[in-house]
């Protein structure tokens, strides 16, 4: 912690302006963080945070405005000089090499020598176990890096930066996919580095998480620069209040529709290692939310549902009818639509414009023999941007460059267009922004008073709770729980999930 | 698909800078003005090289290599490549001459020609969608496989004096326009007309942009994997049509090192090796360019040998040069 009464700024970003072509990213924008001190910075997907951060990490330079380091003034021009500075930034895509060992990549570029020009294996090894004991995470310094868990890398990412000389610690979403125990070791290490005195820039979409952890937050909006408080001044709504520029009335738009006929059933699907015997049906209009933690098997669920991982054993019926899906063409022509967890990886080619993409699935659908008949595929993709609210000057923008948000919306706007009627969601709300959520949420009511079984595959207990007109709780592999939307809490689930309360629970 | 491309308007909400298809017209705008300034300075440096005769001759000797690098781009489109092309082509060019020999009716031939290249390039594609083999692998030894059936077959000697009404594929001209050359545009324009126009083109940059959302789209990968390697055979033997025919007579070893210029003209013209951005009339532009620049040495009397060199400075600088435009283009992608 700082010593001093009223301590001394260790950074100070002040005015900092930044223009691409055709957006002004940043308006003027300060950002003043102290010594020892966990600062947030929030804002929807497009306030400018990367940006910022961006600038901070010398990967951008600013057009106008000052940096002030530790009192003095400094341009930050690569990389480089960043890490020079002190400054480290952990990205959500975290920069490492896969195949070499935990020691090689902590101490990458600054190998411990010997006669000059051989690697000094012994010291290498001793000198990460020494820097990730610091720490408190028992890792193997000689495990090869891509065979540990997301947390763990993470971990390593921040052994690096420390050993690097960093003071300040820019983690960009670094929970964003963590389980829950996972979020405890990391905030544990967040406290701890707290109290060496290392400072601290949070970014997170979970809004929980600031107040837990930090203790001022600035909050950025379309670029400008709208506050810095202390989080104790503060509470959730009034935060969002602040990053969305209105009140967010309502967060969890659910309006409850009478249940039609059973669109999806399933009945005894076993994954070896992965889930076992799990049964459950959807019905039409119906939202049904799937929690359990990281490790639980829900997502894998859904994803063989959707004929992306193969079944040893069970049934599908889809309107009543038996289901024999064996990759995901077949569970496309039968109504199904998925929306992974992971949209760059999975649900998207970020190169290719909004219009490729939504029409993917369907472009046989505007086709003859074989050509695509442009003027109604331009209509009908047009027609799902205004739908959905998907904010591009043209449907001809590279998916690339959109937010978060408006890339889900392109998932979306790819099975509605598919004419899906069944929808498994993964993590729908996976790193999009407050306002974008509750526009995903009452699309997924929509959808549902439309007709179509939604289910909600979710990590984010508050929304399967806020959103789900049936929840299913899964631990290890099974389904441990039950519950209507009125039954279920917060404390109910979490005992199921988390296998306190186990085997004997409600089965479908 | 990328050749056609409405401006994209300035973004207002967007946080990242804009990017449009844009960026690859001024690419291949780029590629155009290089053309025309090693045109214009060859014009400078030589009274021959802008006579009609020339140009012809030009465009003659570029159809080989153009017609290989459209289905190059097929391949490497889809994040693929193909190094068999060069062995396919005298394969096609051997079965396609034998059968002419063997008394078989011109059309017949050809077809038996075309037929070999494109098995070939459907066991490319077999291997590399069903195998799972890395394409560079799985073609590199069907580069050996092909050259080497054709040596057995022939003895290593080459099959000449195939007759006339072969030998227009090569040498003939319709209205003045070398035969090769019609061939080469049509190529070309089918070419085009499948990649921007039919749901084929689009899976196919598809697979190359993200092969899995591509599966997940309910895209048959694998099929469509087969189908860009099987073009790529098909044009090898297109192309052994016009080398045959124009020097008629097929050669065991024709072809060699083919597969390099190929490469070179399908990058040259802004597609990228990563696959899922690019687009065929840059290829046409890129087999131009190598084109030229063999044609401007050869006017030049620069030695061979010098000639190799400076070919392969004048790619690397090229493709020096489109990433600089590359990079402006885009700002850094998060």
């Amino acid at each position: 912690m700082a010593l001093e009464p009223v301590p001394s700024p260790i950074l100070q970003m002040k005015g900092i302006m930044k223009a691409f072509p055709g957006v002004q990213a940043l308006a003027g924008v300060d950002l003043e963080v102290l010594p020892g001190e966990v600062h947030a910075l929030i804002g929807e997907n497009g306030a400018g945070k990367s940006t910022l951060i961006r600038i901070l990490g010398g990967i951008h330079l600013p057009d106008a405005g000052g940096i002030i380091l530790r009192g003095r003034p400094v341009s930050i021009t690569t990389p480089r000089r960043a890490q020079e500075l002190g400054v480290a930034i952990i990205h959500q895509e975290l920069n490492q090499v896969g195949p070499l060992s935990v020691g090689e990549n902590l101490l990458l570029g600054q190998e411990p020598r010997r006669w000059r020009w051989f690697v000094d294996w012994e010291a290498l090894y001793a000198r990460t176990r020494a820097e990730l004991a610091e720490l408190g995470v028992p890792v193997d310094p000689r495990a090869r890096m891509d065979l540990l868990s997301v947390a763990e890398r993470q971990t390593v990412e921040i052994a690096r930066a420390l050993s690097r000389k960093a003071d300040i610690l820019v983690m960009d979403e670094p929970t964003a996919a963590l389980t829950l125990e996972e979020v405890e070791r990391l905030f544990a290490i967040i406290g701890d580095l707290r109290a060496r005195g290392v400072s601290m820039i949070y970014i997170s979409h979970r809004l929980e998480e600031v107040f837990r952890i930090a203790d001022r937050v600035t909050v950025l909006r379309d670029g400008h620069y709208v506050g810095t408080h202390p989080v104790r001044a503060l509470d959730v709504d009034r935060l969002i209040q602040l990053m969305v520029g209105r009140k967010v009335t309502e967060k969890y738009p659910r309006e409850p529709v009478t249940p039609g006929p059973p669109r999806l059933e399933v009945r005894g699907l076993s994954a070896d290692g992965l889930f076992r015997d799990v049964s459950f049906t959807v019905r039409a209009g119906e939202i049904l939310g799937i929690a359990g933690l990281a490790g639980s098997g829900k997502i894998e669920v859904a994803h063989a549902i959707f004929g992306m991982l193969p079944l040893d054993s069970g049934e599908v019926f889809v309107e009543g009818r038996r289901a024999t899906i064996r990759g995901p063409a077949d569970a496309i022509a039968l109504g199904i639509g998925l929306v992974p967890e992971d949209r760059k990886a999975l649900g998207l080619v970020l190169a290719m414009s909004i219009r490729d993409n939504v029409s993917l699935p369907s472009l046989e659908r505007v086709s003859t023999a074989g050509f695509v008949r442009a003027g109604e595929e331009r209509a009908v993709v047009d027609q799902a941007m205004h739908r959905l609210d998907i904010r591009a000057p043209t449907r001809d923008q590279i998916v690339r460059s959109l937010s978060g948000g408006n890339q889900q919306k392109v998932v979306v706007a790819k099975w509605l267009q598919a004419g899906a009627k069944i929808l498994l969601l993964c993590e729908p709300t996976r790193g999009i922004d407050v306002a974008t959520k509750v526009e995903m949420y009452r699309l997924m009511v929509e959808l549902a008073r439309g007709g179509a079984a939604v289910v909600m595959v979710s990590s984010e207990l508050p929304e399967v709770l806020g959103m789900s007109d049936r929840i299913l709780v899964m631990h290890e592999g099974r389904i441990t729980g039950e519950f209507p939307h009125d039954e279920a809490t917060q404390e109910t689930i979490m005992a199921r999930a988390s296998g306190r309360i186990g085997g004997g629970g409600l089965q479908s | 698909m990328a050749g056609s491309s409405p401006n994209a308007a300035p973004d207002a909400g967007a946080l990242r800078p804009v990017r449009s298809r844009r960026r690859v017209n001024l690419q291949r705008f780029g590629l155009a003005i290089a053309l025309v300034v090693l045109g214009g300075a060859l014009a400078l440096l030589s009274p021959v090289f802008l006579t009609p005769e020339n140009l012809l001759n030009v465009a003659r000797q570029v159809s080989v290599n153009a017609v290989m690098g459209a289905g190059m781009t097929f391949v490497i489109l889809t994040a693929g490549i193909d190094l068999s092309v060069g062995s396919v082509l005298a394969l096609a060019g051997v079965v396609m001459a034998s059968a002419v020999k063997a008394g078989l009716p011109l059309a017949l031939a050809l077809l038996a020609g075309l037929a070999a290249g494109t098995g070939f390039g459907v066991a490319n594609g077999v291997t590399v969608a069903y195998g799972r083999v890395a394409p560079f692998i799985v073609t590199l030894a069907m580069l050996t496989i092909a050259r080497g059936t054709t040596l057995v077959y022939t003895g290593g000697l080459p099959i000449s004096n195939l007759g006339a009404a072969f030998d227009w594929f090569g040498q003939g001209d319709v209205f003045g326009i070398p035969v090769p050359v019609l061939v080469m545009l049509l190529v070309f324009l089918l070419s085009y007309v499948v990649l921007a126009q039919m749901v084929v083109g689009r899976y196919v940059y598809a697979i190359g942009g993200n092969a899995e959302a591509a599966r997940l789209s309910g895209i048959n990968v694998r099929r469509y994997t087969v189908l860009v390697y099987a073009i790529s055979g098909l044009l090898s033997a297109v192309a052994a049509v016009i080398l045959t025919a124009r020097l008629d007579s097929a050669q065991p070893t024709a072809g060699t090192g083919y597969e390099l210029d190929a490469i070179a003209a399908v990058v040259l013209g802004g597609t990228t090796l990563m696959g899922g951005e690019g687009s065929i009339g840059g290829t046409l532009l890129g087999a131009f360019l190598i084109g030229v620049l063999n044609n401007g040495l050869n006017l030049l009397n620069v030695s061979s040998f010098y000639q190799q060199v400076v070919k392969g400075l004048v790619i690397l600088l090229a493709v020096l040069l489109d990433q600089r435009i590359r990079q402006r283009g885009t700002g850094r992608a998060g």
